[in-house]
């Protein structure tokens, strides 16, 4: 009984030949596919459109939503110069992040990479930072920037090398450049993380063969270590880009985007219409357009940065 | 075979998928109706067997357990009544009432700050009119009421709550610093306040704390001066569309804040500052003055290096503005009560009529759970600070509820962001009145 099964079976399937045979394994595919599928574009795509739906209607959150405004939304996000500033202080923040911030990422990576003494106790103090809470980071800096020199770190220091007291957050042309500075503490560990294993990509090989050949220190950083960072270093820019364009928490946290908008940023921008103020039409408008200038970045960077990558060639 | 396995284990697994989604969304649609359900039926099996839903939020002692004691007590003394108490934080009940009140199941008794919630509330239909309970037997339990503070739980001369806790926002000020400046009298008039503010400057003090990173605390300057200026008429007529917040009283009130703004009057770094390092400042004795609520006294003692605050503190009204329309007394706050739900049995009435008795409210009076409303029970007030505000609030002949309490809530934030450009002087009082009055027309329909 039992082998005639088995017979059967085996004719049957190779009867049906392979096309049966592709056809069930499609299926399980798709099958093993579907729960994430569905999730996915349950929480990730559904919420995108409706979200445009929603930018089209002036909406409060109280029921459906029937004031119907079309584009007005955007054209009033174009008009507010808020909004206008709180580009401006993305890309700041973007600009700063990628000509200070990153370099010095990688810089730290290189000496704590290499043969520095006590180099696994400075790679954890560097990280150590990122591990940190964004809110208690946020917390944590708002104590250390406090205007009261005899309650503010910084402020102490100024005045005891007797040097006026600096209203860090509360002085609307320094404000962003404070905050910037505790977006650098809080996020260099990471991409220093990052360049860390890059560099340990890198074979120890083409650096000796370099060095052998005559390299100094400096030449071998720039014609091998740079290059073979390549990747790396591309993505570390994507991400700090991309982090930068939706920074939210810490400076919610630090300045609430004030004084007077001086560090708003386009996230603080959409809390501040969707969620205080619960003009959640508004809100949503501001988040399509979000959505839109991070999507279009990462097209346009994906295109431009189709470099050849060294390191899979070898 | 194995294949056969395999695409059985996967089709089970979408299957579990679906089901553990439907299962949770079917659970919290049918949980609330089985939890009200006994509610509608216990009045059909027997009449004299009544439940009652109350929500609060006091989730700490000793409120907690007054609150406890008082409904065992009441079921003692009624076994017909049964209280189901729903304890829920600040938050969570904020979102959880959202939800009932949109499925139309309403508690009998829940917390409520009045204003422009309440009305929302009212108008959707979910509270139950309960003056003429108020003014039975000639107004006996209306006139238990600071009238004041029961017009916040009204709307239209109608009555759909009442309060049990009503607190003010004054000036609260360092005796020992203002006797240091030479200053012997508490200012009664805007010009005075402003001498007072010079002469602390003279005397080297900072005259007045300020968090004005959180916005609200500087709006409560521009709204107080609004108030003196324009009085209740100017307000009234702003918040029903018949006036407008360009009005003369609303600018005028940013031209006098102003004033004050140019004196530099504030301590460094106040447009940074939150509220929290507003109270430090004050309580740690870094400056004179600070324009807060009947938490202050608890708050910046909490805030100070020495947790101790503010030795001599003190407290005085909003001063009067020469030639306004408002008078010194009236006094802007806010503050707790109950609502009562459209489904409330007269069992439940008579429940909320005994929580806000004389006798219980002298108990959240004496535990420091609130500042009481009703006559009388200002006698279990043992804070000399909280029993200041109780006395400036019943001498109000006019209660201006918070602002962003009495419009819409969205009002609130474009007020505070509108007001907070005065004090980093990007915006003129005209522009300041413009930008609210712009908010208003869209939201106040």
């Amino acid at each position: 009984m039992q082998l005639s099964q088995f017979v059967h079976d085996k004719h049957h399937v190779q009867k049906e030949g392979k096309k049966d045979r592709r056809f069930q394994n499609r299926l399980v595919i798709i099958l093993f596919l579907l729960p994430a599928l569905v999730l996915f574009l349950l929480f990730v795509i559904y919420p995108i459109f409706r979200s445009v739906y929603y930018s089209m209607y002036d909406w409060k959150g109280f029921g459906p939503a029937v004031d119907y405004v079309g584009l007005g939304n955007y054209k009033k996000i174009f008009g507010d110069e808020v909004f206008i500033k709180s580009i401006k202080n993305v890309l700041l923040i973007i600009i700063l992040s990628l000509g200070l911030q990153l370099p010095m990422a990688l810089i730290l990576a290189v000496l704590v990479g290499r043969d520095l003494p006590g180099r696994s106790f400075f790679r954890t103090v560097f990280f150590l930072p990122y591990v940190l809470s964004e809110v208690n980071t946020g917390i944590m800096w708002m104590l250390l920037y406090n205007a009261d020199p005899e309650r503010g770190f910084f402020n102490a220091i100024l005045v005891s090398l007797g040097l006026q007291p600096v209203a860090w957050l509360a002085d609307m042309n320094v404000v962003i450049y404070a905050v910037f500075i505790t977006l650098t503490w809080k996020y260099f560990g990471f991409h220093m993380l990052l360049y860390l294993t890059g560099l340990q990509n890198i074979p120890r090989e083409i650096e000796e063969a370099a060095r052998i050949d005559g390299a100094n220190a400096f030449q071998n950083f720039f014609h091998i270590t740079l290059p073979l960072l390549g990747s790396t270093i591309k993505t570390s820019v994507y991400m700090s880009v991309l982090g930068s364009i939706q920074q939210f928490v810490l400076i919610w946290i630090m300045t609430r985007g004030g004084p007077v908008n001086a560090s708003e940023t386009m996230a603080t921008y959409m809390y501040r219409f969707g969620f205080v103020r619960f003009q959640l039409g508004y809100g949503a408008a501001v988040a399509i357009i979000m959505f839109l200038i991070c999507m279009i970045f990462s097209l346009f960077y994906q295109a431009l940065t189709r470099k050849p990558d060294y390191l899979s060639g070898l | 075979m194995n294949r056969k396995i395999f695409s059985m284990i996967s089709v089970l697994f979408i299957a579990l998928f679906l089901f553990a989604a439907c299962a949770k969304t079917s659970t919290a649609e049918t949980a609330p109706a089985e939890e009200e359900e006994p509610l509608a039926e216990a009045p059909a099996e027997s009449e004299k067997q009544v439940t009652i839903t109350w929500w609060h939020i006091s989730t700490k002692d000793p409120a907690l357990s007054d609150w406890q004691k008082m409904a065992d007590d009441y079921m003692a003394a009624h076994p017909n009544v049964n209280i189901e108490i729903t304890v829920l934080e600040n938050e969570a009940f904020k979102t959880k009432l959202t939800t009932v009140l949109q499925s139309g199941e309403v508690p009998d008794i829940f917390q409520s700050w009045g204003g422009g919630t309440l009305k929302e509330q009212i108008d959707a239909g979910l509270l139950k009119d309960i003056t003429a309970d108020l003014d039975a037997d000639g107004g006996a339990w209306r006139n238990t009421f600071a009238p004041g503070a029961l017009a916040v739980f009204s709307s239209d001369g109608k009555n759909y709550g009442v309060p049990w806790d009503m607190g003010m926002v004054g000036w609260w000020y360092n005796k020992d610093l203002f006797a240091q400046a030479g200053i012997t009298a508490t200012p009664t008039t805007w010009s005075e306040f402003l001498e007072c503010v010079q002469k602390l400057k003279d005397a080297g003090i900072t005259p007045i704390s300020l968090g004005e990173g959180d916005t609200w605390t500087g709006m409560h300057i521009w709204s107080y001066l609004a108030t003196r200026i324009g009085g209740e008429a100017a307000f009234t007529a702003a918040a029903d569309r018949t006036g407008s917040f360009t009005d003369p009283a609303f600018v005028q009130a940013g031209v006098e804040l102003k004033k004050l703004i140019d004196m530099q009057p504030f301590q460094d770094g106040y447009l940074g500052a939150t509220h929290d390092e507003m109270q430090a400042t004050f309580g740690n004795g870094k400056a004179a003055m600070e324009l807060s609520g009947q938490w202050a006294p608890s708050v910046q003692k909490a805030n100070s290096a020495d947790l101790e605050g503010v030795k001599n503190l003190g407290m005085f009204n909003f001063p009067a503005v020469e030639g306004g329309a408002g008078d010194i007394t009236d006094v802007i706050g806010g503050g707790n009560g109950f609502a009562i739900g459209k489904d409330a049995e007269p069992e439940a009435i008579d429940f909320v009529k005994y929580l806000t008795s004389q006798q219980n409210q002298t108990i959240i009076a004496a535990s420091g759970s609130g500042i009481p409303v009703v006559k009388g029970a200002e006698s279990g007030l043992t804070d000399p600070n909280l029993l200041l505000v109780q006395q400036s609030f019943a001498q109000a002949k006019y209660f201006q509820l918070y602002y962003d309490q009495i419009l819409p809530s969205a009002m609130g934030g474009i007020i505070n962001d509108a007001v907070q450009k005065l004090f980093a002087g990007t915006a003129t009082p005209e522009e300041v009145a413009a930008e609210i009055e712009a908010g208003a027309q869209d939201l106040i329909k």
